[in-house]
């Protein structure tokens, strides 16, 4: 399809969206990522019935979280598509990357390296 | 089980600003199973809070462990020799669970990470209700295996009362009668008879109101 997306986010596989924990968004944004969205299946149509409506959770309960620290719940995202919207994957892939670049960069990534450069 | 639920780390943060090196300290029993202090929590809590201290300027050493059992000596053993590299240790343990390491490690500040709330079951995912109100006499046998002291909002031994109405308490529309649960059951074992018999004024000073408990096994120990 070549289609045009940006460069700058690192997709993380896994085998169901269902696999994702709380520990593992808020882990992205330790290691200094400005933003993190998960792309799942469309509702009703897991594989395994319910694992996109747990990630779901799971990425409110992360927005949840870094909303209360700081760090904004904006940063975090759920979206579904399905396996043949290729197109839709990358609409999102900008729409994410446009929203992140409004927001700047992660606060926690900005501390880290303003305390690095007085050291 | 004990069930407890997880602080608002709002005030977790408001408990933990001062101190620089912080141990999380999880439990692997009861609050595990109600997803408020086991590994999983505890590596959140850890992950939420070392966030918010670097962004605020204030950037902390966090770590993270988890026990077997905060309530055992042999578990609370295995901290013994990293407990002196932290200013605080942050229990996510029942309440049993953080005076017990708090009396262990006499010189470490103990900070609670959950609200101890009840002794109950796992009715259903995300959803644990009261059973037992450990009043140190149990009188399931005689209530169809019901308990009227953990389940009745009055408490009341000979029931039901007047606030009783379709099989509901008169607090809360939703909330089953025990009475009515209790009456149900002894029907359906074939005991209705038992429900007559008007139960004698209950010993409370096996309750806490007897001041705090304790149970002495000579058999068991050594």
């Amino acid at each position: 399809m070549r289609l045009k997306c940006p460069a700058n986010f690192r997709i993380v596989r896994l085998p169901c969206t269902g696999k994702i924990d709380v520990i593992h968004i808020l882990r992205a944004f330790e290691k200094g990522a400005d933003g993190v969205y998960v792309v799942g299946c469309m509702e009703g149509d897991c594989h395994f019935k319910s694992g996109n409506f747990r990630a779901r959770k799971r990425v409110e309960q992360a927005a949840k979280i870094l909303d209360k620290i700081g760090v904004g719940g904006e940063r975090v995202k759920m979206f579904n598509l399905s396996s043949g919207e290729g197109p839709l994957f990358a609409q999102y892939s900008i729409e994410m990357d446009k929203k992140i670049k409004e927001l700047g960069p992660n606060p926690v990534k900005v501390a880290l390296q303003a305390k690095k450069k007085a050291a | 089980m004990i069930i407890a639920s997880k602080k608002p780390i709002e005030e977790i943060i408001q408990e933990v600003k001062d101190y620089k090196r912080l141990l999380i300290l999880g439990c692997n029993e009861c609050v595990t199973v109600c997803e408020a202090g086991g590994k999983k929590e505890v590596e959140v809590l850890a992950s939420a809070l070392r966030m918010h201290f670097i962004k605020e300027g204030n950037e902390k050493k966090i770590d993270e462990k988890t026990l077997e059992r905060q309530c055992d000596h042999e578990y609370l053993e295995e901290i013994r020799g990293i407990v002196d590299n932290y200013d605080a240790i942050l229990s996510l343990a029942c309440g049993v669970g953080v005076q017990f390491t708090a009396e262990k490690y006499h010189s470490t500040p103990l900070i609670p990470g959950v609200n101890t709330c009840f002794l109950g079951a796992n009715e259903q995912r995300g959803m644990w209700t009261e059973r037992c109100q450990a009043c140190g006499s149990c009188i399931l046998a005689r209530t169809g295996g019901i308990c009227p002291i953990s389940r009745c909002a009055k408490r009341v031994m000979n029931g039901p009362c007047g606030g009783s109405s379709k099989g509901k308490c008169e607090i809360n529309k939703e909330l089953d009668c025990a009475w009515q649960l209790i009456v149900d059951r002894l029907r359906d074992l074939g005991r209705l008879d038992d429900y007559e018999i008007v139960a004698p004024i209950k010993d409370w000073s096996t309750e806490r109101a007897g001041g705090p408990r304790k149970v002495v096994r000579e058999d068991v120990q050594v």
